[in-house]
């Protein structure tokens, strides 16, 4: 891959961005629904900049490319990750105490639980998950190839179009706009939008390690592919709906009933199990060495890991469907294939914490590892504690059930949100040139509420789920139910409020922690820049020069001298 | 194998290809079954899709999303049949794009709620969960009450829903628009035409209590009150219950 200004490249995203410009202008035309309106007139807004933007870009003379890691993007992905992750934290709460307090549901529509729900879910997901993702992934990808990423206009692409499938996902909830699918709940029209940025990503990743100056691919980009691709064909199929037409934006599912569930959660569980395991497993692989300073203990674990995890994720998400109509063979072999996904998992935790061998000290003086080392641990509990909820005898007692919840939180506010934060604290000092973060009191103060909060959370999470279960089942000596359902929920009270609380307090952790990097990022007093010498503008290229040359000289160019790795 | 995975780890191409291929394995046994075994989902009397009306009443149904509290599957355990009664069907969900068998029951189950309350009970407590159950935390809808129904969505939704597979004639969506009318207002004519088209337990009246007006209340109350009820399982699992046993009888008889 040479250097290139980026024409062919532009004329691709201009042609492929362009059908969903007119799909935006007719969703403004034709909706008869106000938000349909509104996003189809977003969707034209926005892509109609886009390309405007790489139009102008293009037609800008060849200007010389500073032979560095492209960055750029990643501080806006970070930006982005803050925001998404208040929004999606923030949500959340107000969520959990609507359901401790039901009044402050106030009977909207817009206002009541189960619209807001999809809200916070594809906040944290889709929002916060996916630009973090996008960050490190940039990062890691860049470095351990030691190449600048891929696309002059592409990366961009990926970061604007995923937060407009973002925005246009959570801003329709509210108005009902939904497909009824956990976790997949955007229309048709997002999901294109979706998929045209997921092909984008893929490519984006594959061209920068088409360049990269190392012979290996290192183990973090592998799990990065198999998130992008598995996640490609989770989506596609998942979403495969027909709409009813352009003044609506309801569509109907391709599939029903038992199919439709199938497919359902293969794509939910594996939702978990690549957009939320694999690709902050890669996220591990890279900032746990780099922080712990120590390399990574087993390349043999890491490659059982890799493989384990990517053939077995697939087979599991049968296990949503215990004692339902689908056929037993379908339960069982989910069921099966749960169980052995524990070795992939904990090849992951073992090559974490041997890892951290030798750097355990570390811990006592630098949250931002500790965060680390917790979502090991937060990792490793929750695939312990999913293969015992995948078997069907535990499973009948937890289905349905607040433990579904705690375990979902367990994993999602313990494991993939702790090394995100701990991720960030490095991340953030690198790619704006800072010596550290603002603060190490304050990235404490963040670790310790946020472990309370999760704590706090879980716990509640347990026992409101096992006491209500066991409620559920209980029978008089005359064989009638002891409980009336309401009675199951009365018994929840407390839990709830205990809930909200610990999430309250992971909210306020979340706070302290963006503030904190805010700071970073935009010190109050003007920071010592201890070394100006590397912050210089790096030395250019010139673009026609730089593309007549052969490949490999090319290649050895390109190699960019920024920050030491 | 090191030297094998060291092939692999140098090539991104080959890399995307294994992924792939590894990756594709558990979903294509699994899922590819289920639409070529004809036994995933088996023949029952009395299923139908739903009527224009119900079928309004199940897009406010996920619209408002109260899949995130009330599952619509009762499991084949004791204490699921025993508190919402007979296990659910494969059939009964065969009409649903998408399923809504739910995954938390913060509320009770809605799988067979059909009939089990009256529609006033429904209508009231829609409005105001609180008053009628007792620290219930179900938010409030009075507003379906208020908001009249879209009638000019139910031919589109017909003709994609038929596109999807469902069995609705041209028939069915000529006349959807019509069909809501008839059956939210029995002082309407052409109830036969209705029964004709969608089976006799097709329930007729006004469901919201506003008798001039179709609302989205009363769409909502009329999916409610047809939920478990077209089929009678027990008879359905009774009879597939005897096939099995005669089948294994006539093999049993084989082998001796």
């Amino acid at each position: 891959m040479r250097i290139s200004s980026g024409k062919i490249e532009g004329y691709i995203l201009i042609l492929m961005t362009l059908p969903l410009m007119v799909l935006g202008g007719a969703l403004a035309f034709y909706g008869k629904e106000g938000a349909l309106v509104f996003h189809g007139g977003l969707i034209a807004l926005v892509t109609s900049y886009a390309i405007i933007s790489i139009f102008r870009k293009m037609s800008e003379p060849a200007q010389n490319i500073p032979l560095e890691y492209n960055d750029g993007v990643i501080r806006a992905a970070v930006i982005m990750t803050g925001i998404w992750g208040f929004i999606g934290f923030f949500v959340g709460s107000v969520i959990a105490w609507q359901l401790a307090f039901p009044d402050l549901n106030i009977d909207l529509p817009w206002t009541n639980f189960a619209r807001v729900r999809p809200v916070h879910t594809t906040s944290v997901i889709f929002g916060f998950g996916a630009n973090a993702l996008i960050a490190t992934s940039f990062y890691i990808v860049q470095r351990t190839s030691r190449a600048r990423l891929a696309g002059r206009f592409t990366p961009w692409m990926v970061l604007w179009g995923w937060n407009l499938f973002v925005i246009l996902g959570v801003s329709g909830y509210p108005f009902g706009i939904t497909q009824g699918r956990e976790y997949a709940e955007p229309e048709w029209y997002a999901d294109l939008i979706a998929l045209f940025v997921w092909v984008a990503y893929l490519w984006v990743f594959l061209a920068t390690l088409s360049r990269r100056a190392e012979r290996h691919i290192y183990v973090a980009n592998w799990y990065f592919l198999a998130f992008l691709i598995a996640f490609a064909m989770l989506h596609t199929f998942n979403n495969l709906a027909i709409p009813i037409s352009l003044e609506y934006a309801k569509s109907y599912s391709l599939f029903s009933g038992v199919k439709d569930a199938m497919t359902q959660w293969w794509y939910g569980h594996n939702a978990v199990g690549f957009f939320l395991t694999a690709s902050f497993v890669g996220m591990l692989y890279y900032f746990l060495p780099k922080a712990a300073g120590r390399p990574i203990y087993s390349y043999r674990l890491g490659i059982i890991g890799f493989w384990g995890l990517v053939f077995l994720y697939m087979w599991v998400g049968s296990h949503h469907l215990h004692y339902t109509a689908l056929p037993d063979w379908v339960q069982v072999l989910g069921m099966s294939m749960s169980v052995i996904l524990l070795i992939p998992s904990w090849a992951v935790v073992f090559n974490g914490f041997f890892t951290l061998n030798g750097a355990w000290h570390k811990l006592r003086v630098d949250p931002a590892l500790r965060f680390m080392a917790l979502a090991v641990c937060f990792y490793a509990i929750s695939t312990l504690e999913g293969v015992f909820m995948a078997m069907k005898p535990v499973n009948a007692l937890s289905h349905y059930t607040d433990w579904t919840i705690g375990h979902v939180h367990a994993g999602a506010l313990g494991w993939v949100a702790f090394i995100t934060f701990g991720s960030m604290y490095k991340l953030v000092p690198w790619v704006w040139h800072r010596e550290g973060t603002y603060s190490k009191r304050l990235e404490a103060w963040h670790f310790w509420l946020a472990l309370s909060g999760v704590l706090i959370y879980v716990g509640a999470m347990w026992n409101s789920g096992i006491t209500q279960s066991l409620m559920w089942q209980t029978y008089n000596p005359d064989g009638q139910f002891a409980f009336a359902f309401i009675d199951t929920v009365d018994a929840m009270h407390p839990y709830y409020i205990a809930r909200a609380f610990g999430g309250t307090l992971y909210l306020i952790g979340f706070c302290l922690g963006a503030y904190n990097l805010w700071l970073t990022i935009h010190p109050r007093t003007p920071i010592q820049m201890p070394d100006q010498q590397e912050l210089k503008p790096l030395p250019t290229v010139n673009l026609n020069k730089a593309t007549v040359k052969s490949p490999m000289s090319v290649k050895a160019t390109e190699t960019p001298t920024g920050p030491a790795e | 194998m090191s030297k094998l995975h060291q092939m692999i780890e140098r090539n991104s191409l080959v890399m995307v290809l294994m992924i792939t291929i590894v990756a594709s394995i558990g979903g294509i046994i699994e899922i590819a079954p289920l639409f070529t075994i004809e036994n995933t989902i088996e023949k029952v009397e009395g299923m139908r899709p739903y009527t224009p009306l119900e079928l309004a009443g199940r897009d406010i149904y996920v619209r408002e999303g109260c899949y995130a509290c009330h599952s619509q599957m009762i499991r084949t355990l004791k204490t699921d049949v025993d508190r919402y009664g007979h296990y659910s069907l494969a059939a009964e969900s065969m009409y649903d794009h998408p399923f809504q068998w739910g995954s938390k029951r913060t509320g009770p189950d809605l799988a067979r709620v059909g009939l089990k309350y009256s529609d006033d009970w429904h209508v009231a407590h829609m409005k105001e969960p609180r008053r009628f159950v007792e620290g219930s935390i179900m938010p409030g809808y009075a507003f379906l009450a208020d908001n009249d129904l879209d009638l000019d969505r139910a031919p589109l939704s017909l003709k994609a829903l038929r596109m999807a597979g469902d069995p609705y004639t041209d028939k069915m969506i000529a006349e959807a628009k019509q069909d809501i009318l008839r059956q939210a207002d029995p002082e309407l004519e052409g109830e036969d035409d209705l029964e004709e088209r969608y089976g006799e337990k097709v329930q007729i009246r006004d469901f919201d209590g506003q008798p001039k007006r179709v609302t989205e209340m009363d769409a909502i109350v009329a999916y409610l009150q047809m939920l478990g009820t077209l089929i009678d399982p027990k008879q359905v699992s009774d009879k597939i219950r005897a096939e099995e046993a005669a089948k294994s009888k006539a093999l049993k008889g084989e082998s001796q």
